[in-house]
Parts: C-alpha cells; structure tokens; sequence
C-alpha cells in the first residue's frame, strides 16, 4: 500500500457536523481494507479530537497520513492552549460547558480516550496560540 | 437475539433501517455520555440513549453499532434519520426509560460484553 494522505478541515461552529471528518477517514480505512479493530481505534481517537477541536478550540486542521506500518493524526487548532496537560489527560476532569455536557460530551474523557485508542500520543500546546495533537495508531 | 425482537420487549417503534431487523445482536450498551460509550465500548450492536442529537448517530458509527434504541419517547430529527440511513443504522424509539429498558433486555439473556 503506497502513502495515502488525507486533510480537513474542520469548523468550529456546527457541532452537529463534527464528527464528519472522522467518518469520512474511517469510510475510507475500511475500503483500504485496514482491519476492523484498527479501524476502530483510529475513528474513535480522531473523532474524539474532532470533538475537542469543536468544543474547545473554534475548529481546526485534521490531517491524517495512512502509511504501510502506520496511521499518523495531526490534529493543529488555534484554540486557546491547554493549561495544564497533566490535568487535562486525567479521566473526568473537564473544562466543558454545561451547554456541551447536554450534548452528550464533556466527561473528562476527551483526551483520555485518545490516548487508550491510540498507540502513541504527543501534545504540543502553547497558551493563547493553540494545540496540536499527534497521534499514531500501529500497523503492524 | 434479533433488532425485531429488540423493538417487541421494548415495545418500541421502527423510525428506519427495518431491512436490517433480523440481524443478530449479541450485546449492548446504554448511556447519554457518548464519551463513556467511546472509552468502555467493544463489540456492542445496540446503543441505548436518551440522548437525542446527530452525535448519537456518529458515535454508533464509531463503535460499529447498527440499532440506536432512543428510550423516554425521545424521536430522532430527519437530520438524524438521514444520517442513520446512510450509515445503516436502524433506530427504534421506546417509552419505557434506561434502567427498565436495559433491564428488560437483560432478562430476555442479552448482555453487555466485555470492557475494552
């Protein structure tokens, strides 16, 4: 399988729409014929960032490098920044809105999630500049 | 157990996706935290939610789940309907509420699985 490279991106004002992204790459892992299980991990993971670009950072760009012995994510926003990563990756710590609660997220478990789903994952964020995300999700 | 048997114990309503009703289910889930349904998930065909909003549908396509049950009379949009329909994602509604819904699914021998 050569490289395939794929780019999005994604607004931040339609909550209803986020999520789009990650469907579309897991449309197209599937008919790449990646297996199910990785499939899984890597829309659960992207769409987990997507979620977190929405809600915390006004959107962003998603850009997603499916290579022979890996899947890498990019997830850049210029979002606020993360104060404290530490706090942030613990499981049910939040910043969310009681707004985005009733939407069914906001539990804390954003980056967590993304973290368990993913086989590497790195931060990279400066206060008032933005975020970025990279995760790599194994092949092989 | 199958999605038609699903909608009978629930009592429930067909919105879309009744091609699919004979397929088998073998486990399931319930929550309104789609986050919790994204961390502990594996394997689960059925999502009950009383959560009413687009991403229910693109978490069941996250997790592979193909029958969204939506309990306490909550109906899904036609925003909602669409998108369950081109995911192929059958959606049952049920007035009965979460812990009487799932109770009644795990008394007829339906589980949750395993955690991740």
């Amino acid at each position: 399988m050569s490289e395939v490279k794929l780019s999005y991106t994604i607004s931040g004002e339609d909550f209803t729409r986020a999520g789009e992204a990650s469907g579309d790459v897991k449309s197209k892992l599937k008919v790449l014929g990646v297996s199910p299980e990785i499939v899984r991990k890597v829309s659960i993971a992207l769409y987990e960032g997507e979620i977190n670009m929405v809600i915390h950072a006004h959107g962003g760009t998603i850009d997603v490098v499916i290579s022979e012995k890996d899947i890498t994510m990019v997830l850049a926003d210029k979002g606020p920044g993360i104060e404290d990563v530490d706090l942030a990756m613990q499981a049910g710590y939040s910043t969310a809105s009681e707004n985005v609660r009733a939407l069914g997220f906001g539990a804390g478990m954003g980056l967590p999630n993304m973290k368990k789903y993913s086989d590497e994952m790195n931060i990279d964020t400066r206060l008032g500049e933005g975020t970025t995300v990279t995760m790599k999700v194994y092949l092989q | 157990m199958t999605i038609a048997d699903v909608q009978e114990i629930l009592h429930g309503t067909c919105i879309c996706g009744e091609d699919q009703k004979n397929r088998e289910i073998h486990s399931a889930c319930g929550s309104d935290m789609m986050s919790d349904v994204l961390a502990y998930v594996k394997d689960q065909a059925v999502l009950l939610t009383g959560l009413c909003n687009p991403q229910v549908i693109r978490t069941a396509e996250m997790i592979d789940a193909y029958c969204i049950v939506f309990i306490r009379g909550k109906k899904p949009t036609d925003e909602m309907i669409e998108l369950a329909k081109e995911r192929n994602i059958t959606l049952l509604c049920t007035d009965h509420r979460m812990f009487n819904a799932c109770g009644m699914l795990y008394s007829n021998g339906l589980r949750g699985g395993v955690p991740y």
